[in-house]
């Protein structure tokens, strides 16, 4: 194998690896803030692109996009609300099944508003066919507009979680509850709050990466369950090493279609699920103490 | 306890039995077919009634064994093996009367597996499968469990869409009818339709039998105790994680059974009865009933079925069964059937025996 499709992989793994690591840090905030996974996840990825693809028609780009997220964050807001908030002491099970149903829900509203066909934004900078010429590789600009907005997003977390008083806050509900609470936070808006932001990232993700993998009603499953591995592969609520685990997953998805059909792409990422499981569901990074604590 | 089981399945045999001649009666026949499939798939409700409901394990990946059953059943009966006719193996297979020649649409011969003999290797295969996954996936709890079986269906899924030998996105078609008796076989004719309705309703009956005798069994108590409390079960010496994995076997292979037979009565099967969605609707009918309630899920899983294949949903099809999801687990998370009517009425019939006897 030459060294320039050998490259030509590891970008088309990164690219596929940001997005995945993106889905998993919305799973990894509503999971720090609850306790629970969030399985309609994936359909905020979808919401925000397809939400952004239909704005583009009256807004430019860029607010198209800023609009899609913040129209899906209110519908983040609203399910919790809706869902969520008013629930007593919900066992895992009911959570499980009511984010399923929500998941089931959003998917079908989106068929009905949006319909079957595949979507997709235009590229932010140049079109499909051009590349930006990179120490002897061709890289499409889009892939450094998805590799730039998540590392900007991430580090933006990053400041929200540790400076600002809202996020600290929101930290403090997740490492101790009625501490929290004792403390004057109302833990129950840190909630929704969670739901929201993890919304708006879904969406943000969605809108960057819909130009090379287009967006339709049902890409949001596929997309939740390759994030949910990232967020076990790094150790379930750590963001930091989701970002490294779903660079890890997308490379290893791009050089499976070596050994494999493209068409058992998925299996691939999805036995790596399920390797880490039994293996070790603390994660690749996370100790084995700590995830013996959590309650499942 | 045991009489009122008994009540229970009487009323279940008249009830299939008077439906059938209400449908002869008025000339709406026509609407065997769909209650024939709905009963296949209220058998693998049955099965994940037991797992999720008395094991207390959730399974999101169920129709991936349905699928199994019914993959593997298909593929055994319409591969041709001909061209392999003079392999050691085929010879041996053809003496052991395992296979059987018959003509094809076009009038070509094929040399494919009996149905009897399919239908054993599928189960056989499930048995295994399950067990292979089952082991690892059990140790699991909550999330993990929900995200582990999620995995499994999925790769079911990917598989079956994927594999050109299995028809990929348009499945398999074209599979012979399953001669059970010489005077009885699962297919798809219209001559066969009554039959069929009683086949497959009678193997629903079985199953139900089966698990209510588990159900009242020192399995059940064993069982329940681990839905109740998993640590305290352990503590009192059952081995829980045995019971739950041959729950699970077993329910995997009711479902692999339902995938067999539907396969053969519907005459084929495609990659979306392997779906997730699919599997998300054998929970959403079992969460219904009422999880630890065997008749509830039988009697949802009948209702809706027929109400999705008569086609009443229309475009809403899947998102009835979310809703339902979400209406249920939010209000009525003990399920609908579980509203205690009876136990109220009892309580006053048997109030005003005490009042009378003092």
């Amino acid at each position: 194998m030459n060294f320039d499709l050998f490259f030509q992989y590891i970008v088309a793994g990164i690219t596929y690896g940001t997005i995945y690591a993106v889905v998993a840090i919305g799973f990894n905030i509503i999971y720090n803030a609850t306790g629970i996974i969030n399985f309609a996840q994936g359909e905020f990825v979808m919401l925000g692109g397809m939400t952004a693809v239909t704005l583009l028609r009256y807004l430019p780009l860029p607010a198209a996009v800023l609009a899609a997220m913040i129209i899906t964050m209110l519908v983040g807001g609203l399910i919790e609300i809706l869902f969520i908030r008013w629930l007593y002491k919900p066992s895992v099970l009911r959570m499980i099944i009511i984010t399923i149903g929500l998941s089931i829900l959003i998917r079908e509203t989106a068929l009905h508003i949006w319909g079957e066909g595949v979507k997709a934004l235009p590229y932010f900078t140049g079109t499909s066919v051009s590349s930006i010429k990179l120490g002897g590789v061709f890289i499409s600009p889009q892939v450094l507009w998805v590799v730039g907005i998540s590392a900007v997003m991430v580090a933006l977390l990053n400041v929200f979680f540790n400076y600002t008083i809202t996020g600290r806050q929101m930290r403090a509900c997740s490492v101790n509850r009625e501490a929290a609470r004792l403390c004057g936070i109302n833990a129950k808006n840190m909630v929704t709050l969670s739901f929201m932001l993890s919304a708006a990232i879904g969406a943000l993700g969605g809108c960057i990466v819909s130009p090379i993998t287009y967006v339709q009603y049902d890409s949001g499953t596929p997309l939740a369950i390759k994030g949910f591995t990232v967020a076990i592969l790094g150790g379930l609520g750590n963001s930091v090493a989701a970002v490294a685990a779903g660079l890890v997953l997308g490379i290893l998805e791009s050089f499976s279609i070596w050994v494999m059909p493209a068409a058992y792409k998925d299996v691939i990422s999805i036995s790596i699920l399920l390797l880490i499981l039994f293996v070790r569901p603390s994660g690749l990074f996370g100790s084995k103490e700590a995830a013996n604590l959590k309650e499942f | 306890m045991r009489s009122r089981m008994h009540l229970a399945l009487f009323g279940l045999v008249a009830a299939v039995i008077s439906v059938q001649q209400v449908t002869a009666y008025t000339g709406s026949e026509y609407y065997l077919t769909q209650l024939t499939m709905s009963a296949y798939y209220s058998l693998v409700i049955v099965g994940l009634c037991l797992l999720m409901g008395y094991a207390g394990q959730i399974s999101l990946g169920h129709a991936g064994f349905f699928a199994i059953g019914g993959y593997i059943s298909a593929f055994l009966t319409t591969h041709d093996l001909s061209p392999l006719k003079d392999s050691g193996i085929v010879v041996f297979l053809s003496k052991a009367r395992l296979l059987s020649q018959r003509t094809d649409l076009y009038g070509g011969q094929l040399l494919t597996v009996q149905p009897w003999a399919a239908c054993i290797v599928a189960i056989l295969a499930t048995v295994v499968i399950a067990y292979i996954v089952g082991g690892p996936v059990l140790r699991l709890k909550g999330h993990y469990l929900a995200m582990a079986t999620l995995g499994f269906g999925t790769i079911i899924y990917r598989i079956a869409i994927g594999t050109t030998a299995l028809g990929a996105a348009d499945g398999l078609s074209d599979v012979p009818p399953f001669r059970l008796l010489p005077f009885l076989e699962v297919s798809g004719e219209m001559s066969n339709r009554v039959q069929n309705y009683y086949i497959a309703w009678g193997l629903v009956i079985l199953a139900v039998l089966f698990s209510l005798n588990i159900i009242h069994s020192r399995i059940g108590r064993a069982l329940r105790s681990i839905h109740g409390a998993e640590d305290a079960a352990n503590a009192m010496g059952i081995n829980t994680a045995r019971y739950k994995l041959n729950t699970f076997v077993l329910s995997a292979v009711f479902a692999s059974v339902a995938g067999v037979f539907l396969t053969h009565y519907n005459g084929g099967i495609g990659p979306s009865e392997a779906s997730i969605m699919k599997s998300v609707r054998y929970v959403a009918i079992v969460a219904v009933g009422g999880m630890a309630n065997l008749w509830g899920a039988l009697v949802m899983g009948t209702l809706l079925n027929f109400l999705s294949l008569r086609g009443y949903l229309g475009t809403y099809d899947d998102a009835v069964f979310g809703g339902i999801l979400i209406i249920i687990m939010l209000f009525v998370p003990q399920g609908l059937l579980h509203v205690d009517v009876f136990r109220g009425l009892r309580g006053l019939v048997l109030r005003r025996q005490n009042e009378k006897e003092t």
